[in-house]
């Protein structure tokens, strides 16, 4: 399920650096007969393309909730770019993932640098560890993504978090929060929500909610006097609705 | 702080290593104060612990002990209290002297032992069938200052969330319902659910409530007993 990108940059800046070095390792060698200085420094080895550095991370995601089983994980590292933001509309890669659980456009952004899926739905009370590795030295940024499945259009996650400052065997954690896509109505109508609580239709190209993500405001429930409403009490849920762990491997 | 006790020329070594040790091998005083962040909750008496870093008073995605659920469904705490005192852990019991009201704070101080590097808290909320305020597992800085930490109610997931009046003993149905509540707590509810889909330790959904006092499924007021993370906050100041 890993997804490598070649590196591009990263072996010519490694190749610099190591110019760099053998150059001044070479200067202190001849320190010792200083006659010689110059006629050493010219000499340049040709170095060997050294292997590219790799990075790995262990990921471990908590459903903190009651009754929301959350769809398959959509874990991305990338560049520095955010894949939504809270005022902005959803891309139609996130709209398939928050209104229907389907994360295969998601992951294949072509921003995405590495990605990995975790194989299905994360049940409430459940975790999930996934290792991701790249090689592509920009590949510093962190995104998670995952819908509450028993909502029209509810995910959660973290996009575009900086993790190039994590040591290895450092872990850093998070409780996420809810949002919403404003893609689908949350109008909690049968056949509007994909999971086990209606089995109804995912994801709809129709926008018909403020086209701006946002905080998500909880689901209402019949249980809570929406009548129409497929969800019961059970279904209800505070933030936050996810514990997410990251520690650096390798 | 643990008293050592050794020949002089090994305590001029332990001297010596604990000038370069950093500050996390030193006893930390601690200045406390918790606060109930909601308008229409009360807490049961708090429980909060300086522990090693390998104890935890709950975990959320794990099940409960038997201990936290008895503080859960009844705000027992003495069970937890015993535990921690067993695992060496640094506590303080009951900062409030019973209830903490709605809005209101309790302080207390807590030195912690070296080992002690962790810092949980747990209380029940009142009205609910198992849920709990709690803090689990959080570092204690190594740098003097002050700092705040938000908390959130848990569900124990040991109980199912009837919300009707009942029971504190572990594993019995129903709210408790001390006396200072009881005149605000519905009653001859029928009851929102007798089901626990959800046996571990998760975020609370909320409760469900409803608008009468005499009948209905809840004995949960909808309008006041309600309430959104976060419910706490918590101020430590390390010395």
């Amino acid at each position: 399920m890993l997804t490598f990108i070649t590196p591009k940059k990263s072996t010519n800046k490694l190749t610099l650096q190591l110019l760099i070095a053998s150059i001044f390792t070479l200067g202190l060698a001849a320190c010792n007969d200083s006659d010689k200085v110059a006629e050493e420094v010219v000499v340049v080895p040709v170095m060997p393309e050294p292997p590219a550095m790799e990075y790995s991370y262990s990921i471990t995601l908590t459903n903190l909730t009651y009754a929301q089983p959350l769809s398959p994980v959509a874990v991305a590292l990338h560049g520095d770019t955010k894949m939504w933001q809270v005022g902005q509309p959803a891309s139609v890669a996130l709209e398939k993932l928050a209104e229907g659980g389907d994360n295969a456009d998601f992951i294949a952004l072509t921003t995405n640098m590495a990605t990995i899926s975790s194989e299905g739905a994360v049940p409430p009370g459940a975790s999930v560890t996934l290792d991701i590795s790249t090689t592509e030295p920009m590949a510093t940024y962190l995104t998670v993504a995952t819908m509450l499945v028993n909502t029209n259009d509810a995910f959660s996650g973290l996009t575009g978090v900086d993790i190039s400052a994590l040591m290895l065997n450092q872990e850093r954690s998070w409780r996420l929060n809810v949002y919403d896509s404003g893609t689908e109505l949350n109008n909690e109508a049968l056949g509007t929500i994909p999971g086990p609580a209606d089995g109804g239709v995912g994801y709809d190209a129709i926008r018909n909610d403020i086209d701006l993500v946002g905080y998500h405001s909880g689901v209402v429930s019949t249980d809570d006097g929406l009548s129409s409403s497929v969800l019961t009490q059970a279904h209800r849920f505070d933030n936050p609705a996810v514990k997410l762990t990251i520690t650096r491997t390798k | 702080m643990k008293v050592i006790k050794q020949s002089p020329i090994k305590s001029a070594f332990t001297v010596l290593a604990l000038a370069f040790a950093s500050s996390t091998t030193m006893a930390q005083e601690l200045s406390i104060t918790v606060t109930n962040l909601t308008q229409g909750l009360h807490f049961t008496p708090v429980i909060t612990a300086a522990h090693a870093s390998d104890n935890q008073l709950f975990m959320s995605g794990e099940m409960a002990s038997t201990e936290l659920q008895s503080m859960a469904e009844g705000g027992d705490i003495s069970s937890l209290a015993s535990m921690l005192t067993n695992a060496d852990a640094n506590i303080n019991e009951n900062p409030a002297m019973g209830l903490l009201a709605p809005a209101m704070s309790a302080s207390f101080s807590l030195t912690n032992d070296s080992a002690n590097t962790h810092l949980s808290l747990a209380a029940m909320i009142l009205p609910s069938n198992d849920g709990f305020v709690g803090l689990d597992s959080w570092k204690i800085p190594e740098e003097a200052g002050t700092y705040t930490v938000f908390l959130n109610a848990y569900d124990a997931g040991t109980e199912a969330n009837d919300e009707i009046r009942g029971s504190g003993a572990p594993g019995e149905a129903g709210m408790p319902v001390p006396p200072p509540l009881d005149a605000s707590i519905g009653m001859n509810g029928t009851g929102v659910t007798d089901m626990e889909s959800n046996n571990k330790v998760h975020i609370h959904r909320g409760s469900l409530g409803d608008d009468n006092m005499t009948a209905g499924k809840s004995d949960i007021n909808n309008s006041v007993q309600r309430w959104l993370n976060p419910v706490a906050k918590l101020t430590i100041t390390v010395q």
